[in-house]
């Protein structure tokens, strides 16, 4: 008996080499929620249909708990083959410091330059015109997510826009619902402010503070109303508690909360509960009020290996982000929208097509994390979540902002 | 001369031993602590540069409303926490003491909260301080209808929602260092007592307390140094929320040397923790070692 053992283990040692010939990369990425791990998944299954093999390094928590974790890991020198993170910024000085892999040869051999839209978006994986990171989708934060059965059941036609759901929500507090749900975490409340930003200051006002960095604007009257306007906001959203945002999509989905303002991953969490867009619930990109979003997205960035032969897969896994039958699998279960014009996305659903025509429009902006340093972002976060839950005024609110903003100049 | 290097090499194996000790202690924590420091003077961003800009970061730190409220919320809490674990860790060794039956099974009841990590605790507390499933439904249900309790959603009572929790799991373990005080009593104070007829509760009060001076200190020392580095209970129970009514540095701190990808922030803050907790040793260890040395 011993000696089947010892036989078998020794057989199994010897064969495990033999089986590795497919090169094992660790990809790392915070896409825990139900619909995000259906998406990730595709892109396993992708990879270990080309002959290498996926292994899965999700980290959960957030981004704002998994980059931490991701950046200690390369730093202390122990890289993981890919790992997700938001173009931009915010693995900016990991690639001045020499830590990624160059990517400027993938992007050549597949044309990355002509097939990725819109093109703001490579802008942001390129330093120094080289290219260091695989756009993957584009996420949008500017959506307006509402259950339409609490409508039906009042007799009040479903809001089309954000105005008409401030109007609304007496009559939906008064038949015992929550108007707003809001996770408690800073970067939800941030969300919900620049989402209020765009819907209701335009885009004129948007890119004047945020990419202009004009700081009267930012002080000006314009820009307190929309202040105002969260103040009235954080009113409805009183009553939620919950701290994750899918929590929050789940207040809408089950009927407890009326609406959400969330970015367009929450729609995985609406086809994971078997929700269809347009019956089931309704999403206003750009709040209904302005049909503009802002594109950031997720990328992935290739840690510096010492194995030739990691190289070669990562470079490899690189292409296959970019390739179009990745990008149509991984985006319809994602409910992100695809990083290039040029593939088929007939199967998409009611809100998918409403982003892909706002993407084809132009009606785009770049996101606040390719325009603001993680720093400032943490500072708003802190800042928002404390207007959202407390009794701050606006005036004071904005004052607090622009001081924040000019910290990042 | 001779006689110190006599000095220098008596013990030769036990120094030897402690070599290793040593050197993590002076390179790991000391090493470590002073190169957070000089950082913290520079701009370094998410890898540490040596570009010195002064007090710059403690400017911005003390001007931050996050910090401030962190350090605020840090006053409120430690003040109640070592009052109560004092007070109530003190009440509970002296009802412990009174040669009770099943001494040992309540000591260890009172005890194993303690062996929870503050994680554990703090998840615990979350939920039964939620209102959908913790005491308001349970009460609720039992009839009471308009019942409310929830601390931890209301800027105002969030604090107390942790220190209930806190308190919970760490007042059995005051206890014990109480009980073993009060056990340290000499037994004839207590005959001397009772020739006197002195009532019980003016004894312990006049005559043990003052006598268990070292215990107090040891106690308000510990409570201090958990307060200030709060952290785990809060992440696990509030994360802060809601807005920053229950921020404490130590989240301060990991958030910025973190998320905002902002070293040298972090290094400032943590620095300011680090001359709380010397604010509060130091009298301390003056008072422990120093004070004997000289009497």
């Amino acid at each position: 008996m011993k000696n089947v053992k010892f036989l078998s283990a020794l057989l199994l040692t010897a064969a495990l080499p033999m089986a590795a010939y497919a090169t094992d990369l660790e990809v790392t990425h915070w896409w825990t929620s139900g619909g995000e791990a259906n998406a990730v998944a595709e892109l396993a299954k992708a990879f270990d249909a080309s002959g290498d093999h996926w292994v899965d390094g999700a980290i959960a928590g957030g981004g704002d708990t998994a980059r931490p974790v991701m950046i200690a890991r390369i730093t202390g020198g122990d890289p993981m083959g890919a790992t997700q993170f938001n173009h931009g910024q915010q693995a900016m000085e990991l690639v001045q410091a020499g830590l990624m892999l160059d990517l400027t040869d993938v992007a050549e051999a597949n044309h990355w330059k002509d097939v990725i839209n819109p093109p703001s978006l490579l802008e942001g994986c390129t330093i120094d015109g080289k290219v260091y990171c695989a756009p993957l989708n584009i996420h949008s934060p500017e959506w307006l997510w509402i259950n339409n059965k609490i409508y039906e059941d009042i007799g009040i036609p479903v809001p089309q826009n954000w105005n008409e759901f401030v109007a609304s929500a007496p009559q939906v507090e008064a038949a015992g619902k929550i108007p707003l749900a809001l996770g408690r975490q800073p970067w939800q409340s941030n969300l919900a402010f620049g989402a209020i930003t765009v819907g209701v200051g335009g885009l004129d006002l948007w890119k004047k503070v945020n990419i202009d960095k004009d700081m009267d604007a930012a002080a000006g009257p314009d820009m307190l109303k929309v202040f105002q306007a969260v103040v009235d906001a954080r009113k409805l959203a009183a009553k939620s508690t919950v701290q994750d945002w899918n929590q929050a999509t789940n207040m809408v989905i089950t009927g407890e909360a009326a609406a959400q303002i969330m970015g367009d991953w929450a729609q995985g969490e609406f086809a994971v509960a078997g929700k269809v867009a347009g019956k089931d619930y309704t999403c206003l990109p750009g709040m209904g009020l302005n049909a503009y979003l802002t594109t950031g997205g997720d990328a992935f960035y290739f840690p510096k290996l010492k194995d030739a032969d990691k190289e070669a897969a990562q470079k490899r896994l690189a292409a296959l982000l970019v390739s179009p039958e990745v990008q149509v699998a991984f985006n319809l279960k994602k409910g992100s929208l695809p990083i290039r014009g040029d593939v088929n996305l007939d199967a998409a659903n009611d809100c998918m097509k409403k982003g892909l025509e706002i993407l084809k429009s132009g009606n785009i902006m770049p996101a606040g994390d390719q325009l603001w340093s993680p720093d400032v972002q943490t500072q708003l976060g802190e800042m928002q979540g404390e207007f959202w839950s407390t009794e701050m005024t606006a005036e004071d609110a904005q004052a607090r902002y622009v001081e924040i903003l000019k910290s990042g100049m | 001369m001779a006689a110190r290097k006599f000095k220098l090499f008596r013990n030769l194996n036990a120094k030897i031993a402690a070599i290793p000790m040593v050197l993590t202690t002076m390179v790991v924590f000391v090493g470590g602590t002073l190169w957070t420091v000089l950082y913290s003077f520079t701009n370094s961003k998410l890898l540490p540069k040596m570009h010195f800009v002064g007090f710059d970061q403690y400017t911005r730190l003390w001007a931050n409303d996050s910090w401030n409220a962190a350090i605020h919320n840090l006053l409120i809490f430690g003040t109640l926490s070592m009052i109560f674990t004092i007070s109530m860790g003190f009440l509970l060794a002296v009802l412990m003491d009174q040669k009770i039956r099943f001494e040992d099974t309540f000591r260890t009841i009172m005890l194993y909260p303690f062996a929870l990590s503050f994680i554990v605790t703090g998840l615990v507390w979350q939920w039964i301080l939620n209102p959908e499933m913790g005491i308001q439904e349970v009460v609720r249900r039992m009839g009471f209808s308009t019942f409310n309790f929830d601390p931890l959603h209301s800027p105002d009572t969030v604090l107390y929602g942790l220190l209930i929790a806190g308190l919970w799991q760490g007042t059995g373990f005051t206890m014990c260092l109480m009980l073993a005080g009060l056990r340290g009593i000499d037994d004839d104070i207590w005959k001397a007592v009772r020739v006197d007829g002195i009532p019980k509760w003016k004894t312990y009060l006049f005559v043990i307390l003052p006598m268990m001076r070292p215990v107090f200190i040891t106690v308000l020392v510990l409570a201090a140094a958990g307060t200030i580095k709060l952290y785990d209970l809060v992440v696990a129970q509030t994360s802060g929320g809601p807005g920053n009514a229950s921020q404490v540095p130590a989240m301060y701190v990991y958030r910025y040397m973190f998320s905002a990808q902002n070293l040298a922030q972090g290094f400032a803050a943590s620095t300011m923790m680090l001359l709380s907790v010397l604010v509060v040793l130091i009298p301390w260890a003056y008072l422990e070692f120093g004070g004997k040395r000289n009497g």
